[in-house]
């Protein structure tokens, strides 16, 4: 960032011209960030449906997307094709403007979370006081997309199932939440990269806070709508929930927010429980390799597990899915959130007496 | 200065035009969502301000929850705004009474500066080197305590009100036990037969 901020500041003086004013200069390495890495990320997600297919099939037995490009890797990219090429479909009596403003809101918010994501000590767009509350913002705000595109439908299925698929989404916001505030109690901020610096002397995945991790990771296949909660979609079962009557690119928005959430939730565990880019143990051949490809280890691993889950749990059902989020992860979580306290407040300074700090 | 100024001017005038809308549009889910729109604008007036756990609180609450069960109810309700809205001329009057009550109180409270509240003003200023949120932690834990804890009391009441008003018990409903489910084996749920053959099972 300084130095594109440098670059862009002493562009003009080669040609003869003043230097550019801070404020300038700043904006325009910022907006050079943003679009530069927005499309790294999109085009990363062409290569995580594809993986996830992969996984998919090979628990299955089955080859997967082989044909487009060397094994498939381009099979995405045909699909985007696809899907660009065919003729948006709106229903006649539906609601064209929110029916059309709906996935751009999905997609949009997908994108907007990456900002505040560290991928390396310092590499982040927006280093903000408060970056776990603007992801919990941003995922909150995911439920309109949903809702406004099963209304503007003017379909009973689709708006059927966008109204359970936001409640569902909603249910398990709670526990998501009360699972950030035990790591935020452990970290003592609200800063995604203070998070990440305090698990320098252990990633909280191996302390208390274990049963936390996985009460996020059921709460995340929850919130994003992946198999085994699925319930609005259930391909082998139902249409396509509340994008039943999306086609074209409308319907590619909806898909690639879906994945990008996934991933971003993927990303927010790493970061919170895995100890982000850090290495597992600070010496040498380990503390060389780039913080970045840690943390895309750490995202490749967490994406695994989400894509195993998929192949080989069956689907819940309705009523068992709410019992799981309000009966069995909420009073957890609300448990965790005191004891996580307990523990910072009484147990740790004890340690650090008995162990000299 | 500049950047904040246009930022501020932005986040007013859109904040004020979906207030507006929220009240003279005819289609409710049309008001829904632009009251999520000034939700978020007021959001971003927050931020200028250098509240950023507001800000992020005020999204989080009224448009992540408050504002989905609005819409839930706006959509599935079929209510004829047309039919309500029906009697509102005759409520003109007191209506801009009560408006422009407000809007006097408002501009005398500016322009006065604030004059009759100089204790709030240094209160409400984050003190230096630590992040807002800390500030509104220490305030609010510290000196607010029982206000705090008496407004979450408050608020448990209601939800515990609201929770014993609909809930009914249902006799003669069979329900399920998941740990029961769940914990059942092989042994007590089949029983493997050897079947002769052209005798069939019991």
């Amino acid at each position: 960032m300084g130095v594109l901020i440098h670059f862009f500041t002493t562009l003009p003086v080669y040609f003869g011209l003043d230097p550019m004013g801070y404020a300038w200069a700043w904006t325009i390495s910022q907006t050079l960030l943003i679009v530069v890495y927005a499309g790294l990320v999109m085009v990363s997600v062409a290569f995580w449906i594809l993986a996830d297919r992969k996984i998919w099939a090979a628990v299955q037995m089955r080859r997967g997307p082989n044909v487009v490009g060397a094994f498939g890797l381009l099979q995405t990219f045909a699909d985007a094709m696809k899907f660009m090429f065919k003729e948006p479909i709106i229903p006649a009596a539906a609601n064209k403007a929110i029916f059309l403003l709906a996935p751009i809101i999905s997609a949009t918010l997908a994108f907007a979370a990456w900002a505040v994501v560290p991928l390396d000590n310092g590499w982040v767009v927006a280093d903000i006081n408060v970056g776990v509350l603007y992801l919990f913002a941003i995922s909150s705000l995911g439920v309109y997309g949903v809702i406004m595109g099963g209304w503007a439908s003017n379909s009973k299925y689709g708006f059927l199932s966008a109204l359970r698929s936001a409640a569902q989404m909603v249910s398990y916001e709670v526990s998501i939440g009360f699972v950030i505030v035990t790591v935020l109690v452990f970290a003592g901020s609200l800063n995604l990269s203070q998070i990440v610096r305090a698990q320098a002397h252990g990633w909280y995945v191996f302390s208390i806070l274990f049963p936390m991790f996985v009460v996020m990771f059921i709460s995340s296949l929850a919130e994003t709508q992946r198999p085994p909660f699925d319930l609005l979609e259930a391909e082998s079962e139902l249409v396509a929930g509340f994008m039943v009557e999306y086609s074209s690119t409308p319907f590619l928005l909806y898909f690639l927010g879906e994945y990008m959430n996934i991933i971003m939730l993927c990303a927010l565990m790493s970061i919170m429980f895995l100890g982000g880019w850090l290495p597992p143990v600070d010496i040498f051949p380990l503390n060389a390799v780039p913080g970045i490809l840690w943390l895309l280890l750490k995202i490749i691993v967490m994406f695994f597990m989400v894509s195993m889950v998929k192949a080989f749990v069956p689907r819940y059902r309705y009523d068992q899915l709410m019992r799981l989020g309000w009966k069995v992860l909420l009073p957890l979580s609300m448990a965790w959130v005191v004891i996580a306290g307990a523990w910072v407040v009484f147990v740790r300074p004890a340690l650090a007496h008995v162990f000299g700090g | 200065m500049m950047l904040q100024a246009i930022a501020f001017y932005v986040f007013a005038a859109v904040l004020l035009f979906s207030g507006a809308v929220v009240v003279t549009s005819r289609n409710p889910v049309y008001s829904v969502l632009f009251l999520i729109l000034a939700f978020f604008n007021a959001a971003g007036l927050f931020v200028l301000l250098g509240a950023e756990f507001l800000a992020m609180i005020l999204v989080i609450v009224y448009v992540g929850a408050v504002a989905v069960l609005f819409l839930f109810v706006v959509m599935m309700l079929d209510v004829d705004f047309a039919e309500l809205k029906k009697g509102a001329q005759s409520y003109l009057l007191p209506g801009l009474g009560i408006g422009g009550l407000l809007a006097v109180e408002l501009i005398l409270a500016v322009a006065m500066k604030w004059n009759f509240a100089t204790q709030a003003m240094p209160a409400a200023t984050t003190p230096k080197g630590i992040t807002n949120t800390a500030a509104l932690g220490h305030i609010l834990y510290t000196d607010y305590i029982f206000y705090f804890q008496g407004a979450g009391l408050i608020l448990l009441v209601a939800m515990i009100g609201a929770i014993v008003l609909t809930l009914r018990h249902k006799s003669g409903v069979k329900r399920q036990n998941a740990w029961t489910q769940i914990s059942r084996g092989p042994a007590e749920s089949m029983s493997v037969v050897e079947v002769k053959s052209g005798e069939g099972v019991e």
